[in-house]
């Protein structure tokens, strides 16, 4: 592999409280990965995206982002949160809201300048979202939502971008036109994202991990039916052609 | 009204109307957006505190009262960042350990405390010079601090956890935030009282808020909307003979509904139904 580390988890822990969120996480991100990784609700996925973010610290293990401790990186990531949780009363239109993505470039006491909001255009043509940039945020579809909260990790011009399950509440024409966005983007830049819907997984993902507290990654895009009946505490079956990664849940005929 | 120019008192209390609504047309768009109400009620009541003191010290209640302000804004913050405790416990206990500090002071205070009602539910006719003078300067640090750190406080206000990703000095800006609503708090006592602080925190920006989305026009709009209100409260007190704070309040109030009817009936939202 010719290709730079640019993340690097060996042996993480996270805690909240005295309950084990993640345990024992040893994770390598490239420079050019699209890594998907799956799991089910409460299995960490969001937590692992704020460890790599620097957000939540783990009570023991090596968090490497860029070389360098997540705080002082962080600035290379764009993080794309998870859409529900959010506030979209804020009285913010789009324009403005992308545009708080600039601030790292920027700083206190230093305005947003012309180069800012060029590149808002730029990344809000690029979801196709630069004709509803004077929407009040809440006025848009969620689709449209969550390409705007995209636009606004894109012009914090990043190295790694984060997605926190960015298709939850899309339907099948929107999840696909948003991985073709992720599919000019990657690239550019690593991209890694995390869902619970196993078959949300784009095509385009080049490698698959499963987290449930644990981590079971491979480097690859191959996950064994084994793994993944481990972290979803289900039997599954995994049909491996025709639709790649394409995976059912198929309960097994169980005693009663 | 123009005849009524001519008091001293009532001049005071123009100035200190103008002064509180700036004041709370700039903080209280933050307070709703950020749905800190109640910390700023918990820092109201809180600061009833300092008040006690104040009267127990000889000193001027308003010092007392910013002092105390300042205090449970940083303890609420502090504590309820950085405690496995729910903000909202923690303003309960600061909102009713300030009053009840306050009740002990005024009781151990030699003398009767003659205007603590008008601490309670503020009169703005009461108001001295030197409290207008006070206002003034709490009212221009909120004005500098706000300007200068405009674009900061949009960020941290709208997503904080993507303002630390693109670091915004978020601790920084919550701390700072908590402390200018407190000079806010202490501003509005005066007008509206402890009690009904919330009132023109508010009501001003939640009516903003219905008719534009641009942050710096719902900061406009509640600066003359508190002005309005306390203008035509305070003209209506002095007619009929009513306490003011409690008249500028149901004035604020009953803007409140009006701006709901203007929005939802009967051509604009209608109101989902629940």
């Amino acid at each position: 592999m010719s290709s730079k580390e640019i993340v690097r988890l060996n042996d993480v822990w996270v805690y909240y409280d005295d309950i084990p969120v993640l345990e024992k996480i040893n994770l390598s991100i490239q420079e050019n990965d699209f890594l998907a990784i799956i799991g089910p609700n409460g299995g960490g996925k969001t937590t692992l995206l704020k460890v790599i973010l620097g957000l939540v610290k783990p009570q023991k293990g090596e968090v490497k982002v860029f070389g360098d401790s997540p705080e002082k990186t962080r600035k290379f990531i764009g993080y794309v949160p998870q859409y529900t949780g959010f506030d979209f009363k804020f009285p913010i239109n789009v324009f403005d809201a992308v545009l708080t993505g600039r601030y790292r470039y920027r700083g206190v006491l230093n305005g947003y300048k012309r180069e800012d909001k060029d590149m808002v255009k730029r990344a809000l043509q690029m979801v196709e979202m630069w004709e509803y940039r004077n929407r009040q945020i809440g006025k848009l579809s969620k689709g449209q939502q969550q390409r705007v909260l995209l636009a606004r990790a894109l012009v914090t011009e990043p190295k790694l971008l984060l997605l926190d399950e960015p298709t939850a509440s899309f339907d099948i024409p929107m999840q696909t036109g948003f991985y073709n966005i992720l599919n000019d983007l990657k690239k550019k830049m690593a991209i890694v994202m995390v869902s619970h819907d196993i078959t949300a997984i784009s095509v385009y993902v080049d490698k698959i991990a499963c987290l449930n507290r644990r981590l079971f990654y491979h480097d690859s895009k191959e996950i064994k039916a084994e793994e993944l009946e481990a972290v979803y505490r289900c039997p599954v079956e995994i049909i491996a052609h025709g639709v790649p990664h394409r995976v059912l849940k198929k309960h097994k005929e169980e005693d009663d | 009204m123009i005849e009524l120019l001519q008091f001293e008192f009532i001049r005071n209390a123009i100035i200190a109307g103008i002064l509180a609504s700036i004041a709370c047309g700039i903080i209280g768009p933050y307070v709703v957006v950020k749905r800190w109400v109640f910390i700023s009620g918990g820092i109201s009541h809180a600061a009833f505190g300092g008040i006690g003191l104040g009267y127990l010290l000889g000193i001027n209640p308003v010092w007392g009262a910013v002092i105390f302000a300042l205090a449970s804004a940083l303890g609420i913050g502090i504590l309820s960042k950085g405690t496995s405790l729910r903000e909202d416990t923690v303003i309960g206990i600061f909102w009713a350990l300030g009053m009840s500090a306050g009740v002990i002071f005024i009781a151990l205070a030699p003398g009767y405390a003659p205007d603590l009602f008008s601490y309670l539910f503020g009169n703005i006719l009461t108001v001295p010079l030197s409290d207008i003078v006070l206002m003034a300067f709490l009212c221009l640090i909120i004005i500098l601090v706000v300007s200068f750190l405009y674009k900061e406080f949009l960020a941290f206000s709208f997503d904080e956890e993507f303002a630390v990703v693109v670091g915004v000095p978020v601790k920084l800006l919550y701390i700072l935030l908590l402390s200018l609503i407190a000079l806010t708090v202490v501003i509005l006592i005066r007008i509206v009282g402890i009690i009904l602080v919330m009132i023109l925190l508010t009501v001003p920006a939640a009516i903003g808020s219905q008719f534009t989305f641009n942050f710096k026009k719902i900061m406009l709009f509640s600066i003359i909307l508190g002005i309005i209100f306390t203008f035509a409260g305070l003209w209506l007190s002095v007619v009929l003979n009513l306490a003011s704070g409690a008249t500028i309040t149901l004035v604020a109030g009953i803007g409140f509904f009006i701006s709901l009817l203007i929005k939802h009936l009967p051509f604009g939202t209608p109101i989902k139904k629940i």
